[in-house]
């Protein structure tokens, strides 16, 4: 039996709730309801708090102090950066196609927000444990792309269209190395299952097991989601602002949301696929889960204000001719590694 | 699962794909007839995911509604049009022949439908689609498995070939 603390609170309410109406099946129904805005909640309060630690991680790597002003330490500004975005004026482009241009921020945060159902976020917290979990990661994920493609198309406009050009050679030499990677953790614990991949850590970490795939998942993780070094489908000083080009307040605050739902997604599987997801020693299961997690969100911040912008050929080159070759390597040596070990024990 | 929802759900997602099929083959624009088809190709994802084929509708959300980001690629490289408004126009010739393919395909699909006689299985659904696949690819279908691997692995070397062009001195 799951002994989670979110389980626990969901059993508290899901009895509270059946003594009130008195029918499973209603009752079942508004459960699924609450995860679902549950879910939807994490990433919201997740997102906010998730840029005013990219100003405050940047100002403290750039030496200087990042927001202050709005509330004390500045945490208020996010609130006050929203109410400027919402009171922005709509700007439509004349020549873009109205109806793809439109749809295209609120269809990229679809694949972005639909991961999260597979996501542990403690013992028995998981929307619903599929059995290919983690495959289902990369076949939802890897449709985002389309999004930026059509945002690109759509807008009519040179530089947003090699933005989505570049988002669509970007994503497609990003997956496959990453998903490779995450083959290899897959073949040691034998399972898709994402309770079962945390499981499978409970003794050592896959970071210490598995550390090439823990380094080609970080790199092309940073890829998958845009971030400097290898933010070219952005690239401000070569193509403005890619796909993001047209877009202006609201608009443009729906593609900035997907943005960080993705750097959540990417900190919440490395956490669950390295870092033993909500295991740990003491604390309860959802505390070491938001723990990682942020720790995996700095990392990020920490690599993307470190590095300065590569060019997109040498991008691709480091991602085929480098990245890829080695999960290759790491997925041989898995295998051998895997077959030595059943023979021994 | 409960019947009802079943039901819901499995003419929800063949209207849609249906109705994205037909969008498809009537929009005058390219890239919005790519645009249908990966709704398509989600909407009968839902179809097997309806009939507990999860592996298949996550492979085929990835492989085939992946593909499409491709094809408009493709449609927009290859088509060089300043607009792409009348990229996919029907021609009174091709509306022949489709009615002829449409017609062979109903002709081979009845015959399938009438020979062949369904069977309910009465052994549960298998859980681990992904064990019982991998078990058949790697004994039973090995070889049409490597067949395959083979196939794709030359048109690949072709790819690069082609795309790395003649030695020109």
């Amino acid at each position: 039996m799951h002994s989670g603390l979110l389980v626990m609170t969901a059993d508290m309410l899901s009895n509270g709730i059946d003594s009130l109406i008195g029918n499973t099946l209603i009752t079942q129904f508004i459960m699924v309801i609450l995860e679902i805005v549950a879910i939807f909640a994490v990433i919201s309060v997740a997102v906010i708090i998730q840029v005013y630690m990219e100003r405050r991680v940047c100002g403290f790597i750039q030496d200087r102090l990042g927001p202050n002003r709005v509330g004390p330490f500045g945490i208020l500004q996010t609130v006050a950066d929203m109410i400027k975005l919402m009171s922005k004026e709509d700007i439509i482009p004349a020549k873009a196609e109205r109806v793809l241009w439109g749809i295209t921020p609120m269809l990229l945060f679809i694949p972005a927000a639909l991961v999260y159902a597979v996501f542990p976020f403690d013992d028995g917290a998981i929307f619903t444990d599929l059995n290919i979990g983690i495959f289902f990661v990369l076949a939802v994920m890897s449709q985002s792309v389309l999004m930026f493609l059509i945002g690109g198309f759509a807008s009519e406009n040179k530089y947003s269209f090699i933005g989505g050009m570049r988002a669509v050679a970007q994503m497609l030499s990003s997956e496959i190395p990453m998903a490779f990677s995450i083959m290899a953790v897959v073949m040691v614990t034998g399972s898709l299952k994402m309770s079962t991949i945390v499981a499978a850590q409970s003794g050592t970490w896959f970071v210490f097991i598995q550390p090439l795939a823990f380094i080609i998942f970080i790199i092309s993780m940073t890829m998958e989601t845009n971030r400097t070094p290898f933010d070219l489908v952005e690239g401000e000083s070569e193509i403005i602002a890619g796909p993001f080009t047209e877009y202006s307040g609201m608009r443009w605050a729906l593609f900035f949301l997907a943005e960080y739902t993705n750097l959540l997604t990417a900190a919440v599987l490395t956490t669950t696929l390295f870092l033993g997801g909500w295991q740990g020693p003491v604390l309860p299961g959802i505390v070491w889960f938001i723990i990682k997690v942020f720790l995996m969100i700095f990392v990020f911040m920490w690599i993307r204000w470190t590095f300065p912008r590569t060019r997109i050929d040498q991008m691709m080159g480091f991602s085929w001719k480098i990245l890829l070759p080695l999960a290759l390597f790491n997925i041989i040596a898995t295998g051998i590694g895997v077959y030595i070990y059943n023979w021994m024990y | 699962m409960n019947d009802g929802i079943f039901t819901v759900m499995f003419y929800l997602a063949a209207i849609i794909a249906v109705t994205a099929a037909w969008g498809v083959i009537y929009c005058k624009n390219l890239v919005h007839s790519a645009l249908f088809l990966a709704l398509c190709f989600i909407a009968v994802a839902g179809l097997y995911a309806l009939l507990n084929a999860d592996f298949l509708a996550a492979v085929q959300i990835m492989v085939y509604a992946g593909t499409v980001v491709i094809l408009i690629v493709l449609g927009i490289m290859m088509t060089r049009r300043v607009s792409m408004d009348r990229s996919n126009v029907m021609e009174k010739s091709s509306i022949l022949g489709a009615a002829v393919v449409s017609l062979l395909l109903l002709v081979c699909l009845l015959l399938i439908f009438l020979n062949v006689s369904f069977v309910d299985s009465a052994v549960n659904d298998i859980q681990d689609t992904v064990g019982a696949l991998a078990q058949l690819l790697l004994t039973h279908y090995v070889l049409a498995f490597e067949i395959a691997a083979v196939l794709l692995l030359s048109a690949m070397i072709g790819a690069i070939v082609l795309a790395k062009g003649a030695d020109e001195k």
